[in-house]
């Protein structure tokens, strides 16, 4: 084994791997958005008195998540749920509003862009639309390169070389792609370029924001099949963002479903497939179209999502819940652990209403 | 597997995409008898500029070889011309073709000079305002309505002044063109800063710079790295239309008489200093200039017109 091949494999890094610490640990992460532009513009006459009025969008409301080493924690939810903000906050794209980020123990949210740069390595990111997440003017060459030089100054232009082509090849595209540009590509094989520059700093945790939701269908397999080959054989952890529950099903080890900013459930994709708690979670298992569907059964879901300027009080899902009551109205659940492997954030289930 | 096994990559700088744009550009121009033309007039309009010392039949610059008497000659097709001045002289006896060519060399430097500092400070404005945003955003985009708000005119007669003030008459002769340059440089860096500014504001939300910024890579290689490539076709277009601009600008400055000295004269002196002749009969020293400038002028915003249609994206059908 010479040196190239062997080095920069994650599985070699010399931490010691606390098996009880998660990879990733989100607490009560919050993100606004404002809605209100600049100080003059919040300023408004309100009653013959001037007074500062600040709208926000709540994108995201008191997350809590822990993602173990190895697995691949899928996050689940309708369109402006909030999955996307999650995973861009935790890719330090966004600055969270409130609550805190860990990787491996270390709080990273606050770090300074230079002492961030440790960990820029180590998480790498997807994006969902490969044609514009290429740089329309660099080679592929130079896309590959540039994320290798950055992290490994000190590297000789053939051990740069080396990596490309090994990065390359283990994403399955052929080294004289090299010289071309993004847009001579289509879409799978664009996104396959996306995850080779993932890949190309050798990272221990990716966050792919709906990797394959903008491919074609036939694309989309082949696509998400390297992603699982490429956690295989690279060991790592994933943050996958996505909308479709027959990829979570197939992909992830473990489910976070999200409604309205917020975690409603987390379970191991088995248990949640099988035994849905949350009443949303139910809802949105029951909407899944299947071939030996005979009897409908689906649950149908009153009214629309809130608006999330006004959050609804207590739970968020309240006012489309067919069990809600009092309680729900006025209390904020929090995600209560089960002994199936699964958290629930629902007063029915922990009061045992909901079956 | 280790070993190199694959071939060597080629350096893959100078590369099929360029030569794919390249062809495109080629290909419209191809049809676009306009453009080919302004494009011929613009290289001869250049070459005589450059070759100027060697095409000119006479120095203007240099006294012992005007002969006042020879003044106010007309051109060549007027009765009463001398054979040895094509386009006839001026009122100092200067042979007119020589002054055209070394006037239109001026003119030209001055435009080029001018855009480039418009360029550099408007890109790196408009960068910065863009993709920094904020307060950064707003003290740049401010500053720069500010001084879109002080017509070229006034920076000039300010700056003039007080080079004149403090430095002499005859320091501001000397230094006419480097300080013509700075002048209409400074005045109109805004339009690069705020096309630059929106060019980026669009760039910046696409995900390879989202990308980038996942990587880690310090926001000035972003930014010049990344995004400038991006916004470089606006640029280009409108790099074109400001060099028309700026020998505009830099003739209505000259025949104000706050540009180019007469001694020196650029296409703008030169048409100024043939104004006080035009009603004694006396029309080519000013005619002639004025129409070299107009052909010079309107060829470079034909070539301008014909890039802005290529470039467009939302004319590109590529």
């Amino acid at each position: 084994m010479t040196d190239t091949l062997s080095s920069p494999r994650p599985e070699a890094s010399n931490s010691p791997a606390d098996s009880g610490q998660p990879l990733l640990e989100i607490r009560g992460l919050e993100k606004r958005f404002s809605l209100s532009g600049d100080f003059l513009e919040q300023l408004k006459f309100k009653g013959g008195k001037l007074v500062r009025e600040q709208e926000h969008v709540h994108a995201i409301n008191g997350v809590d998540l822990e993602i173990q080493r190895g697995e691949a924690l899928c996050v689940v939810g309708e369109s402006g749920c909030g999955k996307s903000t999650v995973a861009r906050t935790v890719m330090g794209l966004l600055h969270p509003s409130a609550g805190e980020i860990r990787y491996a123990g270390e709080r990273i949210d606050d770090l300074t862009t230079q002492a961030l740069m440790p960990y820029r390595r180590r998480m790498q990111m997807i994006f969902q639309n490969p044609y514009a997440s290429l740089n329309p003017r660099m080679t592929i060459q130079q896309t590959l390169e540039e994320p290798i030089r950055l992290h490994h100054p000190d590297w000789s232009r053939q051990r740069v070389r080396d990596q490309v082509d090994e990065v390359m090849e283990s994403v399955g595209i052929a080294a004289d792609w090299g010289k071309r540009y993004g847009h001579e590509f289509s879409g799978g094989q664009r996104q396959r370029i996306a995850i080779a520059r993932a890949l190309a700093v050798d990272p221990e945790f990716i966050v792919a924001d709906e990797p394959i939701s903008a491919l074609d269908v036939s694309i989309q397999a082949q696509v998400l099949n390297l992603l699982m080959d490429a956690r295989r054989d690279r060991n790592l952890t994933y943050l996958f963002i996505t909308h479709d529950l027959a990829v979570v099903e197939h992909f992830g080890t473990r489910v976070a479903v999200m409604y309205l900013g917020r975690v409603c459930e987390v379970a191991p994709t088995a248990t949640l497939f099988a035994t849905p708690r949350h009443p949303y979670t139910q809802a949105l298992m029951s909407a899944i179209p299947r071939l030996e569907d005979e009897r409908p059964q689906h649950i149908r879901l009153e009214g629309e999502v809130p608006t999330p300027v006004h959050l609804p009080s207590g739970c968020v899902f309240h006012a489309r819940c067919p069990h809600a009551n009092a309680r729900c109205r006025e209390e904020v659940p929090r995600l209560i652990a089960r002994d199936d492997g699964s958290q629930v954030a629902c007063h029915g289930v922990e009061e045992g209403r909901i079956d | 597997m280790t070993t190199q096994t694959s071939p060597v990559q080629a350096p893959p700088l100078p590369s099929r995409w360029e030569r794919l744009r390249d062809s495109y550009l080629l290909y419209s121009f191809k049809r676009d008898p306009i453009a080919q033309v302004s494009l011929l007039v613009f290289i001869v309009f250049v070459a005589c500029a450059v070759l100027a010392p060697w095409l000119a039949p006479m120095n203007p610059y240099d006294l012992a070889q005007i002969d006042i008497l020879a003044s106010e000659l007309p051109p060549f097709w007027i009765d009463g011309s001398d054979p040895a001045y094509v386009m006839g002289t001026d009122a100092q006896g200067r042979d007119l073709l020589s002054t055209i060519l070394y006037g239109a060399r001026v003119s030209l430097i001055i435009g080029f000079g001018a855009v480039a500092l418009q360029a550099l400070l408007g890109v790196v404005f408009g960068l910065l305002a863009g993709y920094l945003g904020g307060r950064i955003d707003a003290f740049l985009m401010r500053l720069a309505d500010i001084q879109l708000s002080f017509s070229t005119l006034m920076v000039a007669i300010v700056v003039g002044a007080l080079v004149k003030a403090i430095f002499g008459g005859a320091t501001f002769s000397t230094y006419a063109v480097p300080l013509l340059v700075l002048i209409i440089g400074l005045a109109e860096w805004p339009q690069y800063a705020r096309t630059v500014r929106a060019s980026v504001l669009a760039e910046k939300g696409k995900e390879y710079v989202d990308a980038a910024r996942t990587m880690g890579l310090p926001s000035r290689r972003i930014m010049f790295r990344h995004i400038l490539p991006n916004t470089l076709s606006p640029i280009f277009v409108i790099s074109t239309v400001q060099v028309a601009n700026a020998i505009i600008s830099e003739a209505a400055l000259s025949f104000l008489g706050l540009g180019m000295p007469e001694t020196h004269p650029s296409l703008g002196s030169l048409i100024k200093s043939g104004f006080d002749y035009i009603q004694s009969g006396s029309w080519w020293i000013t005619l002639i200039p004025g129409a070299v400038l107009v052909v010079l002028v309107l060829v470079i915003n034909l070539l301008g017109d014909w890039l802005r249609d290529v470039l467009n994206p939302r004319l590109y059908k590529g």
